[in-house]
């Protein structure tokens, strides 16, 4: 279990616990948070669940993979912290996480 | 006025299968979609990418098992209505008036919407202001490429249709190329060729750059770029196109009166029939207790909604079930000799 906190771009805290295993996108979904659309369901096809991650965690989670930037791409209004939710796999690790949701995701 | 015993609204996998299973059981269709191409997601999210869970087939492309079910479709005829959205669907005493973007109009008793997450529209720039210049001086298609001749037209985006409109206006305008990172994702050819093009002053290539705002009064006078350090720069220009790809939006099937919840259609497991009659929702957009969103689940859906259309535009007749390996009738319709 990771205790993770969703941001929306008009400063909502949404804090979750989410399972290990389960990715931050899956997470947001399970629990009805506002702004991650994720309409190809998590197959890294469509950058509706771009999410900015805080800095000091940015460098900590896992680095993204080969198509994920590409995705990014599309996303609506990305950063440098970007990143696909559906890409972020929940363990112990990231206990604490927080990420921001952008206003729009398209 | 076209008439047609059902419309399928979505030409994916589970569009596609429906109408196969509407042929086979003798009805007509007809088959709208946005998209200028058959296949939806499969064709347009990942051709390329292997699937697994397709019953019977251990592995297939999206494009792969786009083609095979235009293959399956072959014996029937049926009419494809591409590049055009589905915009009204009314109802007219017993049947269903359904409008395209294109004035293409059909009456049917029968409307099943294998719609995916929605029709496929362009990603477009986040600054509001961008709206005022869109189809006039910004837009994220080239439809008539002589407009641009001698102006000067700045490409947004990183991947193919950014990368190769960026080489072919090289040669008659002035080009920017504007794109939030360093690495592009097209083929590596036309990578390769942008690069020289920069190099040998035929395009301005700015990276680590991204739309900050449009100026202009009555027409596009330039625009700002920003940096991912914040630095801004001006650019003049004439025209600007934006190549984000596509993404889905539910459009106008959320005016139909239907019950909508997060982007999906309610319906019953019997008919797949939403709340209003003769209206069927199959596929990725429907929803109801169990659904899984899976091609194979499509497929059934789809063949349980045809189904229901013989009740409404055959109202005098029986449906009668019957298999592809003993009809006769069946046989006949898919042109195979009977034994």
């Amino acid at each position: 279990m990771a205790k993770i906190t969703y941001i929306t771009h008009d400063n909502q805290k949404y804090e979750v616990e989410v399972q290990n295993g389960l990715t931050v996108m899956e997470g947001a979904v399970q629990n009805d948070i506002p702004g991650i659309d994720a309409d190809c369901g998590g197959g890294m096809a469509c950058a509706t669940c771009h999410v900015y991650v805080k800095e000091d965690w940015f460098n900590k989670i896992p680095e993204k993979e080969d198509g994920e930037e590409d995705m990014l791409d599309m996303a609506f209004e990305p950063k440098t912290n970007s990143r696909l939710s559906c890409q972020i796999v929940v363990s112990d690790e990231i206990d604490g996480l927080e990420v921001n949701i952008p206003s729009k995701q398209a | 006025m076209i008439k047609t015993d059902a419309l399928i609204i979505g030409a994916g996998p589970t569009g596609l299968f429906t109408a196969h299973q509407l042929k086979l059981i003798g009805l007509s269709c007809e088959v709208v979609d946005n998209l200028d191409k058959i296949g939806g997601q499969c064709i347009e999210l990942y051709p390329d990418k292997p699937i697994y869970d397709i019953p019977a087939v251990p592995e297939c492309t999206g494009e792969e098992l786009t083609n095979n079910l235009i293959n399956q479709l072959k014996p029937f005829d049926i009419k494809f209505h591409l590049s055009e959205r589905v915009e009204e669907v009314k109802k007219e005493n017993d049947n269903w008036l359904v409008k395209t973007n294109n004035g293409t109009s059909f009456s049917t008793p029968n409307v099943i919407i294998a719609g995916g997450v929605g029709s496929f529209e362009p990603r477009k720039f986040s600054p509001k202001e961008c709206e005022k210049f869109e189809n006039k001086s910004l837009f994220y298609s080239v439809k008539d490429k002589k407009i641009f001749t001698g102006k000067t037209v700045s490409i947004f985006g990183g991947g193919d249709s950014a990368l190769d409109w960026a080489v072919e206006l090289s040669k008659e305008c002035s080009v920017n190329v504007i794109h939030r990172r360093d690495e592009f994702r097209g083929a590596q050819a036309t990578i390769d060729k942008v690069h020289q093009l920069a190099k040998d002053g035929k395009i301005n290539l700015f990276t680590q750059y991204q739309m900050a705002s449009v100026k202009g009064d009555k027409n596009l006078e330039s625009i700002d770029i920003k940096h991912d350090n914040n630095e801004i720069k001006n650019l003049k220009t004439d025209y600007v196109l934006g190549f984000f790809g596509l993404i889905m939006q539910l459009g106008p099937i959320a005016n139909w009166g239907l019950n909508i919840d997060k982007k999906t259609i309610e319906v019953d497991t019997e008919k797949f029939e939403t709340n209003q009659k003769g209206i069927y929702a199959v596929g990725d957009i429907c929803n109801y207790p169990g659904k899984l969103k899976l091609i194979l689940s499509g497929f059934h859906e789809g063949a349980l909604a045809a189904r229901a259309c013989f009740k409404l535009a055959r109202p005098n007749e029986k449906y009668r079930f019957e298999f592809t390996t003993s009809s006769k009738t069946i046989k006949e319709r898919l042109g195979v000799k009977g034994d």
